[in-house]
């Protein structure tokens, strides 16, 4: 084990180019406070995996890593977020192209109400001029990216929201593929499917990983010690510990972690 | 100690029922190494059998507890300092065990001296002081994997040259009244035997030290020199 990888909160990253670098986030919705001086690095083509109870502001900091929280009135940010070098929350900063380039997976399967090969195109159409041919190869591609394509691809003309939860799901993430982004975050993305439509998202996971940075909120500590490189705890706001997952999990530094992590929480 | 204040009190209840019943072969175990120091001093063959007599309930313990073990890790996916604690006791329920082997092999050497005839002219007293150091090492190990004690866990394995020491100075003399009398080949072997079982009931009382430090501290501290475990164990 190393031991001096974790000494700070950003220490264990130091050595992996970021895709993003939080510094000093605040973030409020209205007079509340939802994250305290939030600084951490979300390493390139890893999996950062956030936990803590609820209400620790955990899909909080997800949320502004791609500005979603920028749709509702009352809530602000304070701080940076470098994404290669551009501060995500200058307010000048073109949202739809950010949420395309930091996609975006949710608890619930949120397909559209139309065909699987629309549900891809669609968000394709909104940024590139693709030939029909050029098309029907990126929906093959975010599906077979997505593990889907096997299943669907002989009714890609049914409506997406005939398929199974666990196969709406691996929609979603083919269609936040689709669009060729470079961070996937996702939020509890498996907490409403079955253990096999799970595994197999976890699998999914694991194969994006080699192309995409990927952020994943989970409630599931299984989830988080299986599938991430990198975890951190939050509790009310703030970032109690964050480091590698093996560390974490094993021999977390902070008494809050530990309790949190063995179910002695509370 | 271990299973303290879980949400779920149903697995405080299982970590520590494993603790007792690990703390109870340990008892056992510990009995078992004063029947055979009383055996080698009395040459009582009544008490060595009883020794041997004992040792599967040893193993029965070992086996019981790995269930337990495989059973809560099945069922609870345990983390940080309770997955360590877990498989701390899986290591030491094996160091018991073993350490039980031991005890029985000092029991049939016992029996082995007192079948050849009563060797007078050796030096098997000096095996007693011997087996209580490792007897006292069995027993602080097990206090202090009790009270998950770290400072003592460290005084235990300082105290394990002692008994190699003694071990070695056994050794020397045996082979002065060896090489003075080839008749006492024979017993002086057994009592070799003997004398090495000790050496390895010490050895296992030491592991079990280690692990202690390894679910206090997180860190595996086997083969580390002793500043290292020192540093750790702070």
């Amino acid at each position: 084990m190393n031991q001096t990888a974790v000494a700070s909160p950003t220490a264990a990253l130091d050595a992996t180019p970021n895709a993003l670098e939080v510094r000093n986030l605040n973030f409020f919705y209205g007079k509340f406070q939802g994250l305290k001086n939030v600084s951490m690095n979300i390493a390139e083509r890893k999996v950062t995996a956030f936990i803590g109870p609820s209400g620790c502001g955990k899909s909080t900091l997800l949320r502004t890593l791609n500005r979603m929280y920028s749709l509702y009135p009352g809530q602000r940010a304070e701080g940076q977020i470098h994404f290669y070098g551009q501060d995500i929350l200058d307010p000048k900063q073109d949202l739809n192209l950010l949420r395309a380039r930091i996609g975006m997976v949710f608890q619930k399967p949120t397909p559209f109400p139309m065909t699987i090969y629309d549900n891809i195109a669609f968000g394709v159409k909104l940024y590139e001029n693709l030939s029909r041919s050029e098309m029907d190869d990126r929906v093959e591609w975010a599906l077979t990216k997505a593990a889907l394509w096997a299943e669907v691809k002989d009714k890609l003309g049914q409506n997406g929201m005939s398929l199974s939860g666990g196969q709406q799901q691996r929609l979603c993430i083919a269609r936040s593929v689709a669009v060729k982004p470079s961070v996937l975050l996702l939020d509890e993305p498996t907490s409403a499917l079955d253990p096999i439509s799970t595994g197999k998202v976890e699998e999914l996971v694991n194969e994006l990983k080699k192309d995409y940075t990927i952020a994943i909120v989970t409630h599931n500590m299984q989830q988080a010690a299986r599938c991430s490189d990198y975890t951190a705890y939050m509790y009310l706001g703030e970032l109690i510990e964050f480091g590698e997952t093996q560390q974490i999990f094993f021999k977390p530094k902070r008494t809050e972690t530990e309790d949190y992590i063995t179910g002695r929480f509370g | 100690m271990m299973g303290d204040k879980h949400i779920s009190s149903q697995f405080d209840a299982e970590l520590n029922s494993i603790s007792t019943h690990v703390l109870e072969m340990g008892g056992l175990v510990e009995s078992q190494l004063h029947q055979a120091i009383y055996a080698l001093i009395h040459l009582s063959t009544e008490t060595a059998r009883q020794v041997l007599d004992n040792e599967a309930r040893i193993n029965r313990m070992e086996i019981d507890i790995d269930h337990e073990i495989i059973s809560t890790i099945g069922r609870r996916q345990p983390t940080a300092r309770d997955l360590r604690f877990l498989m701390a006791i899986s290591s030491t329920t094996r160091d018991l065990e073993r350490a039980g082997d031991e005890i029985a092999r000092m029991a049939r050497m016992v029996r082995s001296i007192i079948d050849a005839g009563t060797p007078g002219n050796l030096p098997s007293y000096e095996l007693r002081m011997a087996a209580e150091l490792a007897a006292g090492q069995l027993r602080k190990s097990l206090d202090a994997f009790a009270r998950l004690d770290t400072v003592a866990a460290v005084a235990i394995l300082k105290e394990d040259n002692a008994l190699d020491d003694e071990y070695n100075g056994f050794l020397r003399k045996l082979i002065t009244y060896m090489m003075g009398d080839p008749r006492t080949i024979s017993p002086s072997l057994d009592l070799l035997f003997l004398a090495k079982a000790i050496e390895r009931v010490g050895d296992h009382a030491k592991n079990i030290a280690e692990q202690i430090i390894f679910i206090v501290k997180g860190e595996d501290v086997r083969h580390s020199p002793m500043e290292r475990v020192e540093s750790v164990a702070q």
